[in-house]
């Protein structure tokens, strides 16, 4: 006995076996990311007054992967639709672009990780905090033995000695970039002996919660934008043989990887004003 | 096939150029929403919980554009509405829950 | 890929399979029947090895500081210094601890009791061919395998497995310095990957693949059990699956979700802070409640089905078992903060998951009662599925009583953490879930072998085990009432020294009785182990040797997985049973026989 209702609806629910896989699947991700989004609320919640980051990260840059999603989300959907109208060229087309959309979202991505990489935040010796990108170290830069040199583009705060508003506008240099402050300060070339250095961190995950949480969501949802991205490849690449023998199954099935799709799409509408704007 | 078995493709098959125009016009939506997002970000509201508010408020708006449309939500089963009914309460249970338990403490309790 | 053929040819079929080869067959197999007898082998053996686990942490619970016999030199040669002489250190003890519980719940319980049996019966019992996805079914197992094969591994690693329970708590969790528990995350990760896999595919076989005229409340209680059970695994899962990848940032990225700012253990000094070990708590136990009930879901749904079919009546009040299994289901999910009674909450949140812990325990009584009330006035056949079966009933009482204390935050500040926290859940687990899984091996095993499991010395197992598994922790009860705290590598001994100097009696301490029952209890469960070998002996020799089964029906059964050739072929029916009736149509006045299958056709 073949396993029923693979194509064909079932009456009483009115779906097909893989749609309603598919929503299962995308409940548990539901979960997986509302829990991630939880721990973001609770870590900023509870993080010192004044010591959240904003505006770390690069708006236009995030402004333009949201729009190139939102492009691969209709590009997704009428390449279904094209095949609903029994259009293989026009699947074709609108996949293409799909898959371009992945491409450019990830490398617009690789370089905003690239660009945390590439940060520094320097605890300086004499209490001093000089934040700013990589600009060249010297060959015989090492941190451990204080030998060599290292210069950064940015600029130094001290928090020494303040309190209350003057210290929040001091914080505000290194924490709130959209503040007045934040955006008054002037990023020059400053150069550091290793021996004025007391210890050094870029903008990894281990930086601060923020940075943690930023790169756990992101990179996850990343992943999933790869996995995503790779099965609808396959179903372009591959797809023309099972287009032949049983088009439904096959529009079923760009069908089911579109609702992925889209709630990958869906996960970075909450991310972008979440991680970007706030 | 034969002619009894209701199949996905023919619910479909005629209604098609209503339904991509559609899409059009959430994708239309979808974009601007995403430059009013930007734009209200940059707006100094009294207080940083209006921002948060706004932005949340014009996400689910885009959000529900693309559930309800393009993954076709808002014409969908009863039991996929089941599903997601229940992991809608059940993540909310999530965040609700372990928020309040960090914000109740017993009395005199050192925060920090 | 073959066009989808109208007409079924299961003759063809047949034939086809019989190419595929040992390896397609028995191997790299998609048919439900093959992965839920993978699963129930690859479990069973994890049972024993967190059995051995136990027998040397409760070895050196009774004599700390002792080697273990037997296999103290190998224990030595193969783990090094943390078996030196053959003696279980703190450290190793820990490992042993947290990898028996992970074991346990992860890797034996839940594979055996949902995707086992689940995979094996839940098909046949709703009248479809096989699981709506059987590839994704065997993803699902291999993902299980690897996810087993890493935890195991972890143990021959520098350092040794994850030592912070099977709980694994931060700070301490990511602060010992071993990548034992890097592995556990990863583990758990295909764990959970499997998990989720398996979910998907229950729920939606059993939404979609119920034969014509299997309505919702036509299908077998243990169907109902399961489908809840993938409803708490899909959607409790996730959140432990993101605090996993969380822990594993904080251990390999140096991140701090977990860690608060100011800690400075070992070589913790350099972490950024901000963190909050709460959060790991908070979303660990979010699954961990509903996990619970992953654990105790399947086995009532087998104790349903073997009373109903052996006190030969209709079980007693279904639409109360059903409507009790969904609300259990759905209240698991907002009672997990009573693992957190002691972490500092304010009045109001503790009295809320009080409340909702209180009210959870009345469709678990309501389950329990409507078991026992179907034994009332039925014609009882004592086999060795319905003594387990009949055992579990009184077992899993005394566990679920034992927990309302637990519930209480009040008392809970008492018993927290303590032996009475073990004795609890292992009365459920062990006496609990274990017997009804022991009683589904012996009831379903005619269908998979076409033979009998040998009756007397099941009754063996059954009486041994039921008397060892009272002895081990009945007096559990006890110490930990007396304060007897958990996770004690030496059983607890330092606590002995408090005494009043004049009279020589014990000053807040652990009395000598207490402890001298840590003996008592290694015996005990030394002969639970040695109950275990006729189980072992007996499940082998009656495949090849077993009394045969007689019919495709022996026990005389109405639910559809006895209505099936044996073992049941490929694709289980040549075309879609219709079901025309309940699935306990027992007894019924006027009919010949005392059962009726739910597919019989109404005669004319």
């Amino acid at each position: 006995m073949e396993i029923p209702y693979t194509t064909e609806i079932r009456k009483d629910t009115g779906l097909y076996n893989a749609k309603v896989g598919i929503w299962l699947f995308l409940a548990s991700e539901v979960m997986l990311f509302g829990a991630l989004f939880s721990s973001y609320i609770l870590l900023r919640v509870g993080a010192p007054e004044g010591y959240w980051p904003h505006g770390w990260l690069n708006i236009p840059l995030g402004t333009a992967n949201t729009l190139v999603l939102i492009t691969s989300s209709i590009t997704t959907v009428m390449a279904w639709a094209s095949l609903k109208m029994g259009n293989f060229g026009k699947f074709k087309m609108f996949h293409a672009i799909t898959l371009c959309c992945a491409l450019m979202f990830l490398a617009i991505k690789s370089y905003e990780y690239h660009d945390k990489f590439t940060h520094y935040r320097i605890m300086l010796a004499n209490g001093h905090i000089a934040d700013g990108h990589f600009a060249e170290e010297s060959k015989d830069f090492d941190l451990a033995k204080k030998t060599g040199s290292f210069s950064i583009h940015g600029h130094e705060i001290d928090l020494a000695n303040k309190t209350g508003d003057e210290l929040q506008k001091e914080l505000n240099k290194l924490y709130d970039l959209r503040s007045p402050e934040g955006r008054a300060v002037e990023h020059t070339e400053l150069k550091y002996e290793a021996k004025d250095i007391a210890s050094m961190n870029n903008y990894g995950p281990w930086q601060n919660t923020y940075t943690a949480i930023y790169f756990t969501l992101t990179g996850l949802h990343a992943l999933h934008v790869i996995g995503g991205a790779l099965v609808i490849f396959y179903l372009w690449a591959f797809g023309g043989r099972m287009w032949k023998e049983d088009p439904e199954r096959f529009t079923n099935r760009i069908e089911i990887s579109g609702l992925f799709w889209h709630f990958v799409d869906l996960v970075w509408i909450f991310l972008f004003p979440v991680l970007y704007l706030l | 096939m034969s002619d009894q078995t209701k199949t996905a493709q023919s619910e479909h098959a005629d209604h098609f150029s209503h339904h991509v125009r559609r899409y059009l016009y959430v994708f239309v939506a979808l974009i601007i929403g995403t430059i009013f997002t930007v734009w209200a970000s940059y707006i100094r509201f009294p207080s940083r919980e209006i921002n948060i508010a706004v932005a949340l408020l014009i996400a689910s708006c885009k959000a529900f554009l693309v559930a309800g449309y393009f993954m076709h939500l808002i014409s969908e089963k009863k039991m996929v509405y089941g599903i997601l009914g229940f992991t809608v309460f059940f993540f909310t249970g999530l965040m609700a829950l372990t928020l309040w338990s960090f914000g109740d403490f017993p009395p005199h309790t050192v925060t920090h | 890929m073959q066009a989808t053929h109208a007409i079924p040819h299961t003759g063809i079929h047949e034939e086809h399979h019989a190419d595929a080869g040992f390896w397609r067959t028995y191997v790299f197999s998609t048919d439900h029947k093959i992965i839920g007898i993978q699963y129930g082998v690859t479990a069973l053996c994890f049972l024993f090895f967190g059995f051995l686990l136990m027998l040397m942490m409760r070895w050196q619970i009774a004599h700390p500081a002792t080697p273990v016999p037997l296999v103290g030199p190998l224990l030595e040669k193969v783990l090094g210094t943390v078996a030196s002489q053959g003696k279980i250190s703190p450290d190793l003890y820990n490992s042993f601890g947290a990898m028996h519980g992970t074991i346990m719940v992860f890797l034996a319980i839940v594979p055996l009791a949902f995707a086992a049996f689940g995979n094996y019966v839940v098909p046949l019992m709703i009248g479809a061919p096989d699981m709506a996805f059987p590839r994704v079914n065997m993803a699902s197992y291999q993902s299980y395998v690897i996810g087993g094969i890493i935890m195991v591994v972890s143990f021959f690693i520098p350092g040794g497995a994850a030592q912070a329970g099977w709980t694994s708590y931060s700070p301490l969790a990511t602060s010992i310095a071993t990548n034992g528990q890097t592995f556990w995350l990863i583990g758990m990760v295909f764990l959970i990957t499997s998990s989720l896999l398996g979910a998907v595919n229950f729920i939606a076989t059993i939404i979609q693949l119920r034969a014509p005229g299997m309505t919702w409340m036509r299908m077998p209680f243990f169907v109902w059990a399961q489908f809840v059970t993938a409803f708490l695994l899909l959607l409790a899962f996730p959140p432990l699956e993101a605090a996993s990848i969380m822990q594993l940032m904080d251990k390999v990225a140096h991140t701090s979700f977990f860690l608060p700012t100011g800690l400075a253990v070992g070589t913790l000094g350099n972490i950024s802070g901000g963190g909050s070990p709460l959060l790991w708590q908070h979303l660990f136990w979010f699954l961990g409640h509903p996990e619970v009930y992953v654990l105790i879901l399947p086995a009532m749904g087998i104790v349903a089905e073997i009373i109903a079919n052996n006190t030969r009546k209709p079980i007693w009040g279904y639409k109360s078992l059903v409507y009790s299994a969904l609300t259990l289901g759905f209240l698991s999910f907002i009672v997990w903060a009573h693992h957190m009674y002691l972490t500092g909450m304010g009045i109001r949140v503790a009295t809320f998951f009080q409340t909702t812990t209180m009210i959870i325990s009345i469709p678990s009584v309501i389950i329990l009662t409507c078991l026992f009330l179907s034994l009332w006035g039925g014609s009882i056949r004592f086999n060795t599925p319905m003594l387990f079966v009949m055992a579990f009933l009184p077992m899993f009482g005394i566990g679920g009583l034992t927990g309302l204390p637990l519930g209480f935050n009040f008392s809970d500040l008492h018993l927290h953490d303590t032996y009475y926290v073990i004795a609890h859940f292992h009365y459920i687990v062990a006496p609990g879930t274990i017997f009804a899984l022991f009683a589904g091996v012996y009831y379903w095993f005619p269908k998979m072998t076409g033979r009998m499991m040998n009756e007397f010395w099941g009754h063996v197992h059954f009486w041994i085990s039921l008397i060892c598994m009272n002895l081990i922790f009945q007096p559990m009860f006890a110490q930990g009432m007396a304060g007897m705290i958990r996770r004690m590598s030496d059983g607890g001994a330092n606590y002995t020294a408090a005494h009043n100097e004049a009279t020589g009696a014990v000053i807040g301490g652990l009395s000598e009785s207490l402890i001298k029952l840590h003996v008592f209890i290694l015996w005990a469960a030394v002969c639970l182990g040695l109950a275990q070998i006729p189980f072992i002996i007996n499940f082998f020799w009656s495949i090849k040797h077993g009394k045969p089964a007689g019919s495709d029906n022996p026990w005389n059964a109405t639910t559809l997985e006895w209505q099936t050739p044996t073992p049941p072929p490929h694709g289980n029916f040549d075309k879609a049973p219709i079901v025309y009736r309940g699935p306990y149509e027992y007894s019924v006045p006027g009919h010949a026989t005392d059962f009726t299958p739910q597919n019989e056709p109404e005669k004319a």
